[in-house]
Parts: C-alpha cells; sequence; structure tokens
C-alpha cells in the first residue's frame, strides 16, 4: 500500500479470513477473504462495497467483538484478542439509551471502565460543549432530534478517548442537510484529535470528503480491490471539499470500481444482505 | 400541553364524574323502579348501612387487612419470583427451551384451581391464599420479564462489550433498565390477578378476609353483605393497581409522554 512507511501504523488487518457457518449448518459461507490493511496514525480511511461483502464483519473483527477465522486485527501493534480499551465503535443506529440523560449517556463507556466519577464528567461537558449540546446534558433522549442524539453517540464514543475509531455507516440514518453538519463535525473532531478512523460507509461523496484514502471491497467473498488515495485539500472541512472539482472525478471511479450501473450486479446487491 | 388537550382532560373528568352519579343514583331508586327485591339488589343506603354494621360488628376492617396482608405478601412474592426467573430463562436459552413445555402447561392449568389443594397441604391458614396468588402473579411478570430479556437489541450489548464490560454490567446497566416497562406491564396485570388468587383461596376454605365474608354473606343470605365485600375487594384491588403506577409513573419517568393507565 502506497502511504508513508515511516508513520505508526494503529489499527491493521492482517490476512484477515471470515466464515459462517450457513444456514443448515453443514456448510460454511465466506463472508471476507485474505483482508489486508493498514490504517495510519491521524489518519481517516473509508472502506465501501456492494452490500453484504462483510464490511460490517471487519468491523466487529477490529473492534473485539468477533474472532475472524484466520488471521489477525492488530491495534497499535498488539493483536486484538477482546473488546480493549483503544478502539470504540459508532454503528447507525444512536445505541442511546433512554432511561439516562444526555450526560449519563456520554459518560456510559467511561463509567464501565470504572474512570472516576470527577473525571468522567468533564470529559463529557467537555465534549458536550464543544458538539453545541451542554444545555441538553440534563434531558433525555427522546428529547432530541435524530442528528443530536447522533452526535451524542459520538460524543459518547470519544468519551473513552480510543486511538482508533471504528464508524460504521454513522450518518446513514439521518436527513441529508444533517448528515452534512454531522460529517463536518465529525471532520473536525477527527482532525483536531489527530484520532485514526475507519469508516464504513455506502455513501461514494462521504467516503471521498471525509477521507484520506478510500478502500474498495469487492463482492462475497470481500476482500480489498483497489485503493484510491484521495489527494484533496481541507480534510477538516467535507463542505469544502464538496466544492472541488476533482470530487466528481472520484467518485465517477469509486463507481466504476464497484460496477455501479451494470443491471447484474444491481439485482445481486439487491438480493444481498447489509 | 395544547389546550385542546386540557379541555377534553376536563370535559373527560366532568363525564366521569356524571357517569358516577347517574350510576349510583340509578342503584339507589332503580331496583325499586323495576321492581326488584332488596334481597336480590340491594339499594345503596342499604349497602352502605351494612357497611357501617360490618364495620362495628363483622370486623370488616380486620378481615379487609387479613386479605390486604395476603395480597401484598402473594403479589411481592410472586413478582419477585416471576422476575428473577424470568430474568435467569432470558439470559438461559436452553434453560428456556428445556423448560418451556412445562412453563406453558402450568401457564394454561387454571391457577384457581389449585386452591382446595393448597388447602389439604397447608389447612384452614393463610398461607394457601398467599401461594394462588403467587402462582397466579408470577407467570404475567415471568413471561413479560422473559420476553423483554429476550428482546434487548443486540447492537446495545456489543457497544457495552465493546467498552470491556463484565456480565454483570450488562445485566444491570442494559438488561435490567430495558425490561423495566414490560416488567411494569406484567406488575399492573399482576396487582389485580393477586386478589383474585387470594379471595379463591378464602372462599374454599378459612374464616378469615374478605372471601370469607362473600361466603358467610351468602350462606345467611345477607345480599348487602355480599355487595360490602365485593366494593371492599375492588378497592383493594384498585389501591393495588394505584400503587402499581405510581411507582411506574416515578422509576420510568424518563419514557415520553405515556398514560401508563391507559395501554393495557
Amino acid at each position: 500500500m502506497s502511504t508513508d512507511a515511516t508513520s505508526v501504523i494503529r489499527l491493521e488487518y492482517r490476512n484477515v479470513t471470515m466464515r459462517f457457518a450457513d444456514r443448515t449448518g453443514r456448510g460454511a459461507l465466506t463472508a471476507i477473504s485474505n483482508v489486508n490493511l493498514a490504517v495510519h496514525d491521524g489518519e481517516v480511511v473509508s472502506l465501501i462495497g456492494p452490500s453484504g461483502c462483510g464490511k460490517s464483519t471487519l468491523l466487529n473483527i477490529g473492534s473485539g467483538l468477533t474472532a475472524p477465522s484466520e488471521g489477525a486485527a492488530f491495534v497499535d501493534g498488539e493483536r486484538v484478542a477482546g473488546p480493549n480499551a483503544h478502539v470504540a465503535f459508532m454503528l447507525q443506529k444512536d445505541l442511546l439509551l433512554p432511561w439516562r440523560t444526555i450526560l449519563e449517556n456520554v459518560m456510559f463507556g467511561v463509567e464501565i471502565q470504572s474512570v472516576p466519577f470527577a473525571e468522567r464528567k468533564r470529559r463529557a461537558e467537555k465534549l458536550l460543549a464543544s458538539f453545541n449540546l451542554a444545555e441538553f446534558s440534563g434531558h433525555y433522549p427522546h428529547h432530541l432530534s435524530g442528528g443530536m442524539r447522533q452526535r451524542v453517540a459520538l460524543a459518547r464514543t470519544l468519551a473513552v478517548e480510543p486511538h482508533v475509531l471504528l464508524l460504521d455507516e454513522p450518518f446513514s440514518a439521518v436527513d441529508a442537510q444533517t448528515r452534512m453538519v454531522l460529517q463536518r463535525d465529525l471532520a473536525r473532531t477527527l482532525k483536531q484529535s489527530g484520532k485514526t478512523a475507519l469508516l464504513i460507509t455506502h455513501d461514494l461523496s462521504e467516503a471521498v470528503t471525509l477521507s484520506d484514502r478510500v478502500l474498495v471491497m469487492s463482492h462475497r467473498p470481500g476482500t480489498v480491490i483497489d485503493e484510491i488515495v484521495i489527494d484533496l485539500p481541507q480534510r477538516d472541512d467535507p463542505i469544502a471539499r464538496r466544492h472541488e472539482p476533482k470530487l466528481n472525478d472520484y467518485v465517477a471511479r469509486l463507481m466504476d470500481r464497484l460496477d455501479i450501473g451494470h443491471d447484474k450486479i444491481e439485482q445481486q446487491a439487491a438480493g444481498g444482505a447489509a | 400541553m395544547s389546550g385542546n388537550s386540557r379541555a377534553q382532560v376536563r370535559n373527560g373528568t366532568l363525564a366521569s364524574v356524571a357517569l358516577l352519579i347517574v350510576f349510583l343514583a340509578a342503584w339507589q331508586w332503580g331496583p325499586e323502579l323495576l321492581g326488584v327485591p332488596s334481597f336480590i339488589v340491594p339499594p345503596l343506603s342499604m349497602v352502605a348501612h351494612e357497611f357501617v354494621h360490618a364495620w362495628q360488628f363483622d370486623h370488616l376492617l380486620f378481615h379487609t387487612g387479613v386479605t390486604v396482608g395476603e395480597v401484598l405478601a402473594g403479589f411481592i412474592l410472586g413478582s419477585l419470583l416471576g422476575a428473577v426467573i424470568g430474568y435467569l430463562l432470558g439470559m438461559s436459552p436452553t434453560a428456556e427451551f428445556a423448560l418451556s413445555p412445562y412453563i406453558l402447561a402450568l401457564q394454561i392449568a387454571p391457577k384457581v384451581a389449585f386452591a382446595p389443594l393448597f388447602i389439604l397441604w397447608m389447612g384452614f391458614t393463610v398461607y394457601p391464599k398467599i401461594l394462588v396468588a403467587i402462582l397466579i402473579v408470577f407467570f404475567p411478570v415471568m413471561v413479560n420479564v422473559l420476553t423483554a430479556v429476550r428482546s434487548v437489541d443486540p447492537d446495545l450489548i456489543n457497544l457495552a462489550r465493546s467498552f470491556k464490560a463484565t456480565r454483570a454490567q450488562i445485566f444491570w446497566k442494559i438488561e435490567f433498565p430495558t425490561s423495566m416497562p414490560p416488567m411494569f406491564a406484567g406488575l399492573r396485570i399482576g396487582s389485580t390477578l393477586a386478589v383474585v388468587g387470594v379471595v379463591v383461596g378464602e372462599l374454599v376454605g378459612g374464616n378469615q378476609g374478605l372471601g370469607y365474608l362473600l361466603s358467610f354473606g351468602e350462606g345467611q343470605a345477607d345480599t348487602p353483605m355480599v355487595f360490602v365485600s365485593i366494593v371492599m375487594l375492588t378497592l383493594v384491588g384498585g389501591i393495588a393497581y394505584l400503587g402499581v403506577i405510581i411507582a411506574e409513573r416515578r422509576l420510568l419517568h424518563y419514557l415520553p409522554a405515556r398514560s401508563a393507565g391507559h395501554n393495557q
């Protein structure tokens, strides 16, 4: 891969293969096959691919929730053997707990990790302030809009101060305008904190505007078939990046690599599970 | 919230009160107008008189106290047992699979039919009544808790796991709070069923409690006493139900505007 070799690798997948037993329990279904990828310190890498290519499985392996059939994931050079404190994930669903206030929701992860109360409150309040949500800290999740809830989820993810963020289509459930604002918030936060992130998305322009690199996965069994380095300025401002003329070239290239527009593939994609 | 819904509440309350007055008036004067003799349907004033009489001479307060005690004991023990078993089965699919046919069989069996058996076992004490109440309260609570634990979003569990939560933390921070609203739905049903269980127990045998007063009144052809007992039992059930709703409102205050009394 073409990134400079001097920077530290934060997240790495080496020869990762994942097989699941199929419905009859006899045969095995290979979800991903021999995936190799590395994300360097401070880098944001997007992963795109057709539905059912095993993107989310990769994320579960990276966060230690699932063990791969072959190969391994490494975080800071250490083999991932189970959930670990350096990785945090965020999903399309905000997963806020309705019985906790916004502040308590942000503190959820740090509370489980037994961070002292004063410290977790300090972190949560700081994050809420940076996302302009301080005034809602005493509210319950149902008082907040979808976009705000997703921002709370991001704050909860950041509160554990992970080195690596795994983001699985984090903004696909919000409306288009809110999504752009959330993308900008995420991009700024990632840039300012220098966090490393692996972002799974279906949204090609999201992949291009938010990332340093985009990796393309194949149909099942999924594997990385292409890497596109996004050579655009202002990774911390995806809205500005949307005005870049080169953006469309990148999106077109990704569409090409995904065979979007070819009928046969579309039928396959429609039939496949996410 | 809006003036509209406030007007609805006010009109609804007025209509309710009006309905009560109409009902009480019909009770008082209806039987006489329709020519129903007072030993079939005693008018309101007669029942009220019987109430005072029973309070003074038939230990009405004592019998009510016995019934309340049995209902409370049966309800608390039954719901605790139901919740604990519900959580255990919810966390162990194997145990649920193995036990489900027996649970189903026990659930189908009319619990009140066990009352004579329990009285044979334990005599004319308060225990068989409490036991029937336990048995009858157990199921709605257990089934609701079991279903709730089973339907916790696996992504929530994964979220907790990704923060390295222990099994106990997953239970106390995710599963237990998630199961609270369905558990309260079960408790609401259980609170009224507990009264049914206790009364059947008291009807079958013993010489204490409102159920005893009920069968005593029947034996004496004392219709007003039967009515007094029914009213008191309704009151006991109503207060138990209200208690559950008050607890529910306090504990589940975080839920978006809900009317706890209206969704059962």
